[in-house]
């Protein structure tokens, strides 16, 4: 599957697009990325599987394309 | 030949889509770098009356961006400067100058008074301010924001079919931690990014107002200048929402909505515990939950003060010159610690981080056993 990473996020995985190997749903997406980056434990972000947020654990199809959105509160 | 014939004469907008715009009352919040860009549009545009809340004044350091003001302006109100500018450019409008910042207790009596609000804000605490006023007052709102090279759109609470759209809440439910935001020091930005943001809002706002195209509503628009790329997501509504807006008027100007953004230090257990150990009498940890929760700590010195007593009972902590201050989960005691820095400038104040739950935290087990 593929990841994009917006803002801080992409700050901590140190790249705005990566490929990973597919994980089922978002909840076991959240433990891996904090896993695999810890320092986006302290961060709060939405999780978009192809162009729709996530809000409760939602299954993520192989090859799927998840995005990872932070808020900005710079005006 | 009106000052409008380029956009009446486009097909879908028209006399028809003027009128509104001209009917149109719109409140932008935020002088700044979205503001700015925001406020030429839509006074050029033709809204017909136009509020600027900004409680800020003009620095050097805005001129790269905030493209209303110049060299002479610094120093000066800039709800005040970009009225002045606005309403000397076009004499068929109305400016209405709101030198304030938007806080819980103003939010209602000032947007309740327009028809849309644009979100130029550069803080959290405003930014879930202005969403859950809106969500009360039905008002649509056009939320923009900037993080370095990244901005971020999108068309919030509108009606449609006898339902409000997504708003602000369904995208993120709670405000970041006060531990995600280690410190308030303002990032680098080029001009135009605000620039682009503040103006897509601008003309996403005329797009409300005017029933000019699809505007971004349920959707959140993503912009990247430095790739440059765009990215665009569906927002689903998310129930958590409902439930984390206050339910009325009286709940809202209760609610806090203050997260840290001061300079609060912060230490963790081990940290605390050597520094009292250390340094026994100038050095006082300090409990900041209420006196009946649990657990109670028993394997070290502190003394508890419970945060709603914090300001009348901070004469224990005369003596100390340094405080730390914990609570259960390390949110309490952020806002104790802004509280005590008030009162004692001087000393050095700190927030343990993670508070009793954390697990580096001496009582961790009898959290667990309680």
């Amino acid at each position: 599957m593929k990841i994009l990473a917006f803002g801080i996020v992409a700050e901590k995985t140190g790249a705005k697009e990566f490929a990973c190997e597919d994980i089922p749903d978002s909840d076991s997406l959240y433990l891996w990325l904090r896993n695999t980056y810890p320092e986006l434990r302290k961060i709060k972000f939405s999780i978009a599987i192809n162009r729709k947020l996530a809000q409760v654990n939602t299954k993520i199809d192989d090859g799927s394309e998840v995005a990872l959105l932070p808020p900005f509160s710079g005006g | 030949m009106n000052r409008f014939e380029r956009q009446v004469i486009l097909q879908g907008f028209g006399t028809a889509g003027q009128g509104k715009l001209q009917k149109a009352k719109v409140l932008v919040i935020g002088a700044g770098g979205l503001g700015c860009p925001a406020l030429l549009y839509l006074a050029a545009a033709g809204v017909g009356i136009i509020g600027i809340a900004d409680g800020d004044i003009v620095s050097v350091s805005n001129l790269n961006r905030q493209i209303i003001y110049g060299e002479n302006d610094v120093g000066k109100r800039k709800a005040e400067v970009a009225s002045g500018y606005l309403q000397k450019k076009y004499s068929d409008i109305t400016i209405e100058s709101i030198p304030e910042f938007i806080t819980s207790s103003n939010a209602l009596s000032i947007i309740g008074k327009y028809d849309l609000v644009l979100d130029g804000s550069d803080n959290f605490p405003t930014r879930y301010i202005i969403n859950d006023a809106c969500v009360l007052l039905n008002k649509p709102l056009i939320s923009g924001a900037i993080y370095q090279h990244e901005g971020q759109v999108a068309v919030l609470n509108v009606v449609s079919k006898n339902d409000l759209s997504a708003n602000y809440r369904d995208i993120y439910p709670e405000p970041p931690g006060a531990d995600e935001i280690p410190n308030c020091d303002e990032t680098g930005v080029l001009g135009a990014l605000p620039g682009i943001i503040g103006a897509m809002q601008a003309a996403e706002a005329i797009k409300v107002l005017s029933g000019y195209g699809t505007p971004l509503i349920n959707k959140i628009l993503f912009y990247d200048l430095k790739s440059p790329a765009f990215y665009e997501t569906e927002i689903i509504s998310n129930p958590l929402s409902k439930k984390l807006i206050p339910v009325d008027a009286a709940a809202f100007v209760q609610a806090d909505y203050s997260i840290a953004c001061s300079s609060v230090n912060f230490v963790n257990w081990e940290q605390a515990l050597t520094m009292q150990q250390k340094n026994t009498g100038e050095v006082m940890l300090v409990d900041v939950r209420e006196s009946d929760e649990q657990p109670v700590p028993e394997d070290f010195d502190y003394i508890n003060i419970p945060f709603s007593v914090l300001q009348k009972e901070y004469h224990q902590l005369l003596l100390a010159d340094t405080l730390l201050l914990f609570c259960q989960s390390g949110v309490r005691s952020v806002r104790a610690a802004q509280v005590l820095k008030t009162i004692f400038p001087e000393k050095i104040i700190s927030s343990v981080k993670g508070g009793i739950m954390d697990p580096m935290s001496p009582i961790h087990h009898q959290y667990h056993e309680t």
